[in-house]
C-alpha cells in the first residue's frame, strides 16, 4: 500500500496563490465582457409608436457604431428595450424591472412628454441620469439634477414651444391681434397653453379661444368649427402625432384661414404624415428642431442618416428620419461620452459631467444649463409649401419645408395667410 | 361664440360620425344584444377589417367600399369559426361570462399584435380622391369621408334588420334571444342559430371597417378608442334593437358635438356617458328596449 505523503506547506501557499490568481484573471475577463446595459421603454406599438420606432432604430444605429467602435470602458453595450404601448401608465413598471430585475447599467427615456413624466420618478428614486427624448417641461417644476432633456428647447421650456411662431407672427402686416390654441387635455397641451398665453400677453394680444380636448379625439371637425367662429388672426395648434394629422385634415375640410396656422403639431414632419395629408398640409407652420439643410449639418449627421435609411427601410420605419432619428442617436452620444470621460456609471459624476461640459453630437454642440435642458435654445419654423401629391418621392428632400424663421436660418418667406399657400 | 353655421355644423357633424359609430355597434348589438355574448373583441374586428380593405386598396387598387363586398363574408366565416371555439371552449361548459371575456380580450391582444406584425404601427390610409373633398350646402360642410360611412353605416343596419325581421332565420335568431328552451322544444337549434348570428356580427365588423378606412387613419391599437362607444350605444339603444342602435349613436354623436361646443370638447365624453347613466336610471331597458 502507498504510503501517502503530504506536500510541503510552501507549495501548497504556492498552489493556492496560482489558483486564486486565475480565479482572478477570468473574473476580470469575465466582467470585461460583461455589456453595459442601456435599459429603456419605447412606443413602439400605439399612437407614439411611429415615432418610437424611428427612435429605437436610431438608437439601434447608435448600438452598432459604439459597439464597432470597441464599445463603451472596453465593455460592450446592449440596449434593453420594452415596448410601452404608448402609455404612460406602463412605463414605472417597465423601468423598475429594467433596473430590479435586468440590472441595467443606464437608463434613457421613451419618446415623448408623457412617456418621460412617468420615467422621471423612478430615475429620481433610483438617483439615475435620465436623458429625456423630445420632453416638453417635464423637468420644469421636479428640478431633478440629473435629468437632461433632449430637444433644443432650452431652460424656459414653458414659453420657448411658441417662441418659432411668435417671432414669425411678429414680422406679419397687419400685426395680428387675435390668438385661437387647439391642443389636447395633457400635460404637453396645458404646457403649450401656458407659453402662448405667455407671449399673446407680453404682446397684448387676446386669446380668442383655448378649450383643450380629450387626448383620445379622433373628429376635430366641430372644434375647428369653434376656432373658425372666434375668427382669430393666428391659430396655435400643438397635439401629439395622431391627433396632428387628424386636426390638419379638419382645418382643410372646414376651410379654416388665418394669418397663420400650426406651430406645434408635433410629427407632422415625419413620412407618414406628409403621405397620408398630401396637399392638405400646405400652408401649415411647424416647429422643427433639425433639418438636413447646409447651415444644421453637423460632422456625422449624413453618415448617421444614410445607416438609419438604410436599416429603417428594412424595418418598414419612417424611412427618411429627419424628425427625431438623429436627436435619439444623439442622445445615446451624450450619455457614452460622459461615461467616457469620466470611466463611471454613478448617476453624480455623470450628472455633474454633462452640466458642466460642451458635448459634441451630430445635431451639433450641446450644452445644458442648470435646469436640464439645452442652455441656448434651437427652434426653427418651417412652413409646408408646394406640395402637389400624397406620393412619398414628394418628401425625399427638404424643398417641401421651408424655413420661414429666424433670419439666420431662412430659406424661403413665409406665405400668409394660410389659405395662399393651401391653394 | 355660437353661430347658426357653427350650430348646424356641429349637429350635421354629430349627426355623420353618430351614424358611422352605429355601423361600428351593429354587430356588437347583435352579439352583446341578442346572443348575451360580451365580445369585447367587436373593435378589433373592426379594426381587422380596415385593414383587410386596406391591404386590398393597396395589392389590387380595390376602392375601400369595393373592398367591403370581399370582406364581408370572409368575416362571417372566421365570425362562425371564432363562435365554434367559443362555445366549445366557454359556453357548452358554461363558463361563458368571465372566461368568455378572457377569451375574447385575448382574441383582442393577439388581433392587435397580428396586425403588428403584418402592417407595422404607422399611420395606415385610404388613398380613395374622394376622402380629401367636401361639398358644402350653404354654410354646412358634407366633408365625403364622413358622408360615406354615414351612409355605408344605414345600408349596414337596414339590411341586417331586414334579415332579422324579415327571414325565417332572422325571426329565429330573435328567438333565441328571447328563450333558446322554447325554440329547442320547437325542434330548432339555438347553436347553429346563435352561430349564425354571431358570424352575422362578425360580417358586419368587416364592413364597418371598411368604412372606417374612408373616415380616419388607421392604427393597430385604434379599436380600443370605440369599445366603451360602442358597448355605451348597444345598451342605451336597448340591446338587441338595431333602430335603437341607430337612435343611440347618432345621439351619443351629437351630444358630444354640442357638449364641445357649449362647454369644451373635454367634457364631451362625460356628458354623453353621463347622459347614459341618466337614461338608465329613468328607463333601464335602455331606449328600444322591452
Amino acid at each position: 500500500m502507498p504510503k501517502e505523503t503530504r506536500l510541503p506547506n510552501r507549495n501548497r501557499v504556492k498552489r493556492a496563490a496560482a489558483a486564486a490568481a486565475l480565479f482572478l484573471m477570468m473574473a476580470s475577463a469575465a466582467a470585461a465582457e460583461e455589456p453595459i446595459k442601456i435599459g429603456l421603454g419605447m412606443s413602439l406599438t400605439g399612437p407614439l409608436a411611429a415615432n418610437g420606432k424611428m427612435s429605437l432604430v436610431a438608437m439601434q444605429v447608435w448600438e452598432s457604431d459604439i459597439n464597432a467602435q470597441g464599445g463603451l470602458l472596453g465593455r460592450p453595450v446592449k440596449l434593453v428595450y420594452y415596448d410601452d404601448q404608448s402609455k404612460p401608465a406602463e412605463v414605472p413598471a417597465i423601468y423598475s424591472k429594467l433596473l430590479d430585475v435586468d440590472k441595467v447599467d443606464l437608463i434613457v427615456s421613451g419618446y415623448a412628454t408623457p412617456i418621460i413624466a412617468a420615467a422621471l420618478p423612478i430615475a429620481m428614486q433610483h438617483d439615475m441620469v435620465l436623458m429625456g427624448l423630445f420632453g416638453l417641461a417635464n423637468n420644469a417644476k421636479l428640478k431633478y439634477d440629473k435629468y437632461f432633456g433632449v430637444a433644443p428647447i432650452g431652460e424656459d421650456p414653458v414659453n420657448v414651444l411658441a417662441k418659432p411662431f411668435f417671432d414669425v407672427a411678429d414680422t406679419l402686416n397687419p400685426k395680428p391681434s387675435t390668438i385661437a390654441v387647439i391642443t389636447p387635455d395633457i400635460q404637453f397641451g396645458h404646457a403649450a397653453l401656458e407659453g402662448v398665453r405667455n407671449a399673446a400677453k407680453a404682446r397684448n394680444m387676446k386669446v380668442v379661444y383655448d378649450r383643450t380636448f380629450p387626448p383620445g379625439m379622433t373628429d376635430f371637425s366641430t372644434v375647428v368649427r369653434e376656432v373658425q367662429a372666434a375668427n382669430p388672426d393666428l391659430v396655435f395648434v400643438a397635439t401629439q402625432p395622431g391627433q396632428s394629422i387628424n386636426v390638419a385634415r379638419a382645418i382643410a375640410e372646414v376651410g379654416l384661414n388665418a394669418q397663420m396656422i400650426g406651430g406645434g403639431m408635433t410629427g407632422l414632419q415625419t413620412t407618414d404624415s406628409e403621405t397620408i395629408l398630401g396637399p392638405q398640409i400646405n400652408g401649415l407652420v411647424n416647429f422643427a428642431y433639425w433639418l438636413p439643410a447646409a447651415k444644421l449639418q453637423s460632422p456625422g449627421a449624413m453618415d448617421f442618416l444614410s445607416k438609419y435609411q438604410a436599416r429603417a427601410k428594412a424595418e418598414g420605419v419612417d424611412p427618411i428620419g429627419y424628425y427625431v432619428a438623429p436627436w435619439a442617436y444623439a442622445d445615446l452620444q451624450m450619455l457614452a461620452s460622459a461615461v467616457e470621460e469620466t470611466k463611471s456609471l454613478e448617476g453624480d459624476k455623470l450628472a455633474a459631467y454633462l452640466h458642466e461640459n460642451s458635448l459634441s453630437t451630430i445635431i451639433g454642440e450641446v450644452k445644458y444649463g442648470p435646469g436640464g435642458e439645452w442652455a441656448n435654445p434651437r427652434q426653427f419654423l418651417i412652413q409646408f409649401q408646394n406640395i402637389k401629391t400624397k406620393e412619398p418621392s414628394e418628401f425625399t428632400g427638404t424643398d417641401h419645408l421651408v424655413v420661414v424663421g429666424p433670419p439666420e436660418l431662412k430659406s424661403g418667406d413665409l406665405i400668409s395667410p394660410f389659405d395662399k399657400a393651401a391653394h | 361664440m355660437l353661430s347658426f353655421s357653427l350650430l348646424s355644423n356641429a349637429i350635421v357633424s354629430g349627426l355623420l360620425l353618430g351614424g358611422f359609430y352605429a355601423g361600428v355597434a351593429a354587430g356588437a348589438t347583435i352579439s352583446f344584444g341578442l346572443l348575451d355574448i360580451a365580445n369585447i373583441a367587436h373593435p378589433a374586428f373592426v379594426v381587422f377589417g380596415a385593414y383587410c380593405a386596406f391591404a386590398l386598396n393597396q395589392r389590387f387598387h380595390l376602392d375601400p367600399l369595393l373592398a367591403a363586398v370581399f370582406v364581408t363574408p370572409v368575416f362571417y366565416a372566421v365570425g362562425w369559426f371564432a363562435y365554434q371555439l367559443y362555445h366549445h371552449a366557454f359556453e357548452r361548459r358554461g363558463d361563458d361570462s368571465m372566461r368568455g371575456l378572457a377569451f375574447f380580450f385575448g382574441l383582442m391582444f393577439v388581433g392587435e399584435v397580428v396586425l403588428i406584425l403584418t402592417f407595422g404601427v404607422d399611420y395606415r390610409y385610404s388613398s380613395a380622391e374622394y376622402t380629401s373633398t367636401t361639398f358644402k350646402l350653404g354654410p354646412v360642410a358634407f366633408p365625403l369621408r364622413e358622408v360615406i360611412p354615414f351612409v355605408g353605416s344605414l345600408v349596414i343596419l337596414v339590411a341586417a334588420q331586414a334579415f332579422l325581421k324579415r327571414t325565417f332565420t332572422g325571426r329565429a335568431i330573435l328567438g333565441v334571444s328571447q328563450d333558446p328552451i322554447a325554440l329547442r322544444l320547437m325542434g330548432a337549434d339555438p347553436v347553429r342559430l346563435k352561430r349564425i348570428a354571431f358570424a352575422l356580427s362578425i360580417a358586419l365588423a368587416g364592413a364597418a371597417g371598411a368604412l372606417l378606412l374612408v373616415l380616419e387613419p388607421i392604427e393597430p391599437a385604434i379599436g380600443r378608442d370605440f369599445i366603451g362607444r360602442v358597448f355605451a350605444i348597444a345598451v342605451l339603444g336597448g340591446m338587441g334593437s338595431l333602430p335603437g342602435t341607430w337612435v343611440a349613436a347618432v345621439m351619443l354623436g351629437v351630444i358630444e358635438n354640442l357638449t364641445s361646443i357649449f362647454a369644451g370638447a373635454s367634457w364631451a365624453p362625460a356628458v354623453a356617458f353621463g347622459f347614459l347613466l341618466l337614461t338608465l336610471t329613468v328607463r333601464p331597458s335602455g331606449l328600444f328596449g322591452r
